[in-house]
């Protein structure tokens, strides 16, 4: 008889696996130290852990992701015992503050991954391969919800389990904010004191870990959330019946999850106070939740370089008849821009981080002044990733915007080719612009002029954008559904974004703003316009296709008018402050500076958007069985996606189709952007 | 026709209004350096462009919005137009030679705030865990507080004895890093007196790198001379005693950064009452704070451990025997 999986189940046993979780990390704690620590790092990595695996266990049974994690956590027991072993054969310290050492935990994590990754099952496709079994072209899935929680090679699946994971972290990250935007909402220090202990921290290194925390897991949450529209929605545009490559694309999604647990243990180990740019000497010296950190940047980064290539591999192989390089959905532009970023800058933090990561553990001084080392090389080499990344997360936004425009205005594109270069010039702009973080660093000062020019110049190409946007709303026939909302709300506060750059591109100006909350108040604004905003939009938009189901237009709405007004007040907050004198990334501030009230209403209006984002989630979960039913053409697009029914058939189209026009050619009548090829009789 | 008329004139004025709304919604603090008055001039042409900018993208928009809004029941479609390349090269055209002006201005004021005065006086900055310590040599004295002569150049020199720090006084504009290994320099030229400065640190130092503020003091030249003459009796007559020389090692390495002298709160213990009272260590043991445990505790931070200041690791700070006798005696001097 099949067992009955529900939630209820997935909460008891969450409840009861925490309780032995905790045993045994005190138990352990108690053994390598000789006294019990009830708040201490290892019991809590223990019972988050358990209870974690055993939600899953409870919900869907020992398969899929439940068996990941078991065999994720066995895998890092398994290499910390080794290094432990060995350590106590070389008669090195056996146990650290953290249980394990520092050398232990980094090897428990990196084989806890693989295992992971053996143990959901990703691989085993490729070890069957190797002994020389074949294994069926397509996996079937099984109808239903829980597909979802195992390895399956349909890019819509595959979609969906991104859009899901980046919402799950979205909300992680989000929570870390609330926590810290709660202690920042007076001077002085109101729970995150210096005499409390957490997690081996006391109030202050609490919130720094959690400040660097929010940064880097809302990164990776942005970057499943780009995956996840990009691999549901490219194969679709472009007429293919799945990825390029089913198998990596799976492995790309799945060595996610991993990553995403390596950078929660490290808020456990000991946390990290460096923000989410890890600058040695500071990094050099951080707890070893540092590594932890480093360790998950590393393995979510393969999830996008692969993501990545898989992405160009399908658009530049599989896309349908007719469909030429200036017929393309200005989407899959904007997708194919964004994976050449991240195909070919990824690297480069991976590489910075090691570069730390094994300065820490074998002392190579390679950002070591007292050993030849340069601190400056660091932040060149991790801004020649992290400053393209911008563009990683806003250009599939931006392409969302330009993609639902022509829809909501029943106009074509103002200037389709210019917005299509456009993507392309920002993304090659971008990777020459780096060191416009580093103005105040001690870098050549002569360098900061040349750097000054390139950056300003990505207001060209962004430029261009804006105008042509503004242009395809002049004289349209506009409807404002949810989507369109978020469509304007995006190019509304990337704007904001966009204008609020330059004086932090300008090196005299800069040294005023630099690492204050100004800077803080625009980037929030430039990833809200190019990719929260967009990302909302996107999935009100795409909802149907996946479900067959419209999401609530009235909580759309209320998501909607909560979120935006609620965000502007808090980033022109953020800014204001800033330029009076708000440090980032601080845990206090100094109450003659007269911050308190701004802070109380930024924090309000924190509150407020974690307030929006909940009424989406449930929007999201409750319209999967009670939306309106909205199975055909939905929002009248001539996407050849919405040619067909909804909810979309597993292997995408029944017919193959030709594209025999233009794909935005709104208002002129009689012509259309596809056409499939007649049904083939005595087909089922 | 009509439409280019209309959104023309409330692109004019939103763009003043604009320009008003930035003005009051974000000021920028008291410019109190030399070094402000380019900044602060280029901020300003900044805000124009971007408040004309703004109203430039937002008007078009919203009268789209407005104006061209579909009427219930209206099934209709928009107007068919592709584009136009005569528009696209202009808006592309016209907005980079903007930007190489901005770009050109911005080079030339960011030269102003490195104007370079041959007789600036030099001070040295150190930047530790978590504070500031300033040595002039020229006077052969040093301080927690960074006294500086009105209207004339200052020259720092600065260098961290450990992570990465960023000076920056918000009043004075001008910000640099620390970076261990080597000297950075910044020029600064107050012009109004005053103690209502301090030095924020503003790059990510660690645990308490939100307390790391010193005072700033900018006096006239009389009262410059006043301080330097306090200055130099004060460690004339400290380091005739023990006492003197600890508290003069102990402003020297910052020791008040973690362990307070008036038994507030910190990172470390406080230095208030500690000599002879009764600690509690980690692990539930008492011990009294004598002076060999005093000397234990500056010479092997991690050999006894304080309870409840488990979770931050002092830095070794390599002193002498004389020297740890000297603040020993400094420390039994607090109560």
């Amino acid at each position: 008889m099949k067992r009955k999986y529900t939630l209820g189940s997935g909460f008891l046993f969450l409840l009861i696996a925490g309780v032995v979780g905790y045993g045994i990390g005190l138990g352990l704690d108690l053994l390598a130290t000789g006294r019990p620590h009830f708040s201490a790092p290892v019991p809590s990595a223990f019972t988050i852990l358990f209870a974690f695996t055993a939600f899953f266990f409870g919900i869907y049974g020992y398969r899929g992701i439940t068996r990941g994690l078991v065999f994720q956590i066995a895998g890092t027991l398994a290499g910390g015992f080794l290094i432990t072993g060995i350590r106590l054969l070389m008669g090195l310290q056996a146990f650290g503050g953290f249980f394990f050492t520092e050398p232990a935990w980094v090897l428990g994590g990196i084989v806890g991954a693989v295992s992971f990754l053996f143990g959901v099952g990703v691989m085993s496709d490729w070890v069957k391969w190797a002994r020389g079994i074949d294994t069926p072209e397509f996996h079937e899935d099984e109808p239903g919800w829980e597909k979802y929680l195992g390895v399956s090679l349909d890019h819509k699946v595959i979609g969906i389990q991104y859009t899901v994971t980046a919402l799950f972290l979205i909300s992680v990250g989000g929570l870390f904010a609330l926590i810290f935007r709660t202690e920042l909402a007076a001077s002085g220090l109101q729970f995150l004191v210096k005499d409390m202990s957490l997690f081996g921290q006391n109030g202050p290194q609490l919130y720094n870990t959690l400040m660097s925390l929010h940064g880097m897991i809302m990164i990776v949450s942005i970057l499943l959330g780009i995956s996840g529209i990009i691999n549901y929605v490219v194969p679709l545009l472009v007429g293919a019946h799945d990825m390029a490559f089913p198998r990596m694309n799976a492995f790309a999604y799945w060595i996610a999850v991993p990553a995403a647990v390596l950078l929660l243990m490290s808020l456990v180990l000991g946390g990290f106070d460096t923000g989410w740019t890890g600058y040695p000497p500071l990094s050099a010296k951080a707890p070893v939740g540092m590594q932890m950190f480093f360790l998950g940047v590393f393995v979510a980064g393969w999830s996008s370089i692969l993501g990545a290539l898989n992405v160009i591999a399908t658009v530049i192989r599989m896309r349908a008849k007719g469909m030429t390089a200036m017929r393309m959905p200005i989407l899959v532009w904007a997708s194919v821009a964004t994976s050449i970023i991240a195909l070919t800058a990824t690297q480069l933090i991976g590489l910075s981080f090691q570069l730390v990561m094994f300065q820490r553990l074998l002392g190579m001084g390679f950002f070591d002044p007292a050993k030849g080392g340069n601190p400056v090389l660091f932040q060149h080499l991790f801004w020649f990733y992290s400053h393209p990344a911008v563009y990683v997360f806003v250009l599939p936004g931006l392409g969302v915007i330009s993609e639902l425009l022509p829809v909501f205005a029943r106009k074509p594109l103002f200037g389709y080719r210019w917005v299509a270069m456009s993507s392309l010039g920002i993304a090659l702009v971008g990777f020459v612009v780096w060191a416009h973080h580093m103005f105040t660093s001690g870098m050549n000062e002569y360098l900061r002029v040349p750097f000054m020019y390139s950056t300003l110049l990505v207001a060209v190409p962004t430029g261009v954008k804006f105008f042509s946007w503004v242009a395809t709303l002049w004289k349209g026939k506009i409807s404002t559904e949810t989507p369109m909302l978020f469509v304007i709300g995006a190019i509304f506060v990337f704007l904001l974004g966009g204008l609020t750059g330059p004086p932090n591109a300008t090196v005299s100006t800069d040294l005023h703003l630099h690492d204050t909350y100004f800077i803080v108040g625009h980037f929030h604004d430039t990833i809200f316009g190019g990719f929260v905003f967009p990302f909302f939009a996107a999935i009100y938009y795409w909802y149907p296709k996946a479900t067959g189901r419209r999401m609530s237009e009235f909580w759309g709405k209320v998501h909607f008018w909560l979120m935006t007004p609620s965000f502007l007040i808090l980033t022109f907050g953020m800014m204001r402050i800033g330029l009076l004198g708000m440090r980032r990334r601080i845990a206090d501030y100094d109450p003659a500076l007269g911050f308190d009230f701004t802070h109380l209403i930024l924090t309000i209006c924190g509150f407020a958007i974690a307030l929006s984002v909940l009424v989406f989630i449930i929007n999201f979960f409750r319209s999967i069985k009670h939306g309106e039913k909205a199975e055909g053409n939905v929002w009248n697009s001539r996407s050849p996606e919405w040619q067909v029914p909804s909810p979309m058939p597993a292997h995408n189209y029944e017919q193959p189709f030709e594209v025999v026009g233009e794909p935005y050619d709104y208002g002129l009548p009689g012509t259309k952007y596809v056409e499939f090829a007649p049904a083939k009789s005595g087909r089922h | 026709m009509l439409h280019f008329v209309v959104v023309g004139i409330l692109v004019i004025v939103t763009a003043i209004l604009a320009y008003f709304g930035v003005n009051i919604l974000w000021p920028l603090p008291l410019a109190a350096s030399a070094q402000a008055a380019p900044i602060d001039w280029m901020w300003n042409l900044q805000m124009i462009a971007i408040s004309f900018l703004f109203a430039l993208i937002v008007v078009p928009m919203l009268y789209s919005l407005i104006v061209f809004k579909r009427k219930k029941g209206d099934a209709s479609e928009g107007e068919h137009i592709e584009g136009n390349t005569r528009l696209e090269i202009t808006w592309t055209i016209l907005p980079l030679i903007v930007v190489l002006i901005f770009a050109y201005l911005g080079a030339g004021t960011l030269a102003d705030t490195r104007r370079v005065d041959p007789n600036a006086m030099v001070v040295k900055v150190t930047g530790f865990q978590w504070g500031w310590k300033f040595d002039y040599p020229e006077y052969g004295i040093s301080s927690n507080e960074l006294y500086l002569p009105v209207n004339q150049q200052v020259l720092l020199k600065m260098e961290s004895r450990d992570v990465i720090h960023s000076f920056w006084v918000p009043e004075f504009r001008v910000k640099q890093d620390l970076v261990p290994g080597r000297v950075t320099e910044l020029r600064i030229t107050p012009t109004i007196p005053g103690d209502i400065y301090k030095v924020r640190c503003a790059e990510l130092c660690g645990t308490s790198h939100a307390f790391m503020e010193n005072p700033v003091i900018v006096v006239d030249d009389a009262g410059f001379s006043a301080w330097v003459a306090e200055q130099q009796a004060l460690a004339a007559g400290a380091a005739q005693t023990p006492e003197g020389r600890g508290q003069a090692l102990s402003v020297a390495n910052g020791c008040a950064a973690c362990h307070s002298i008036d038994g507030s709160g910190g990172i470390g213990p406080t230095w208030f009452r500690l000599a002879g009272s009764e600690v509690q260590l980690v692990g539930g043991a008492t011990i009294t704070a004598d002076d060999a445990f005093l000397a234990e505790s500056i010479k092997e931070p991690q050999a006894k451990i304080v309870a409840g200041f488990e979770s931050q690791q002092m830095p070794a700070y390599g002193f002498t025997d004389e020297q740890i006798a000297d603040i020993i005696a400094y420390i039994k001097t607090l109560r």
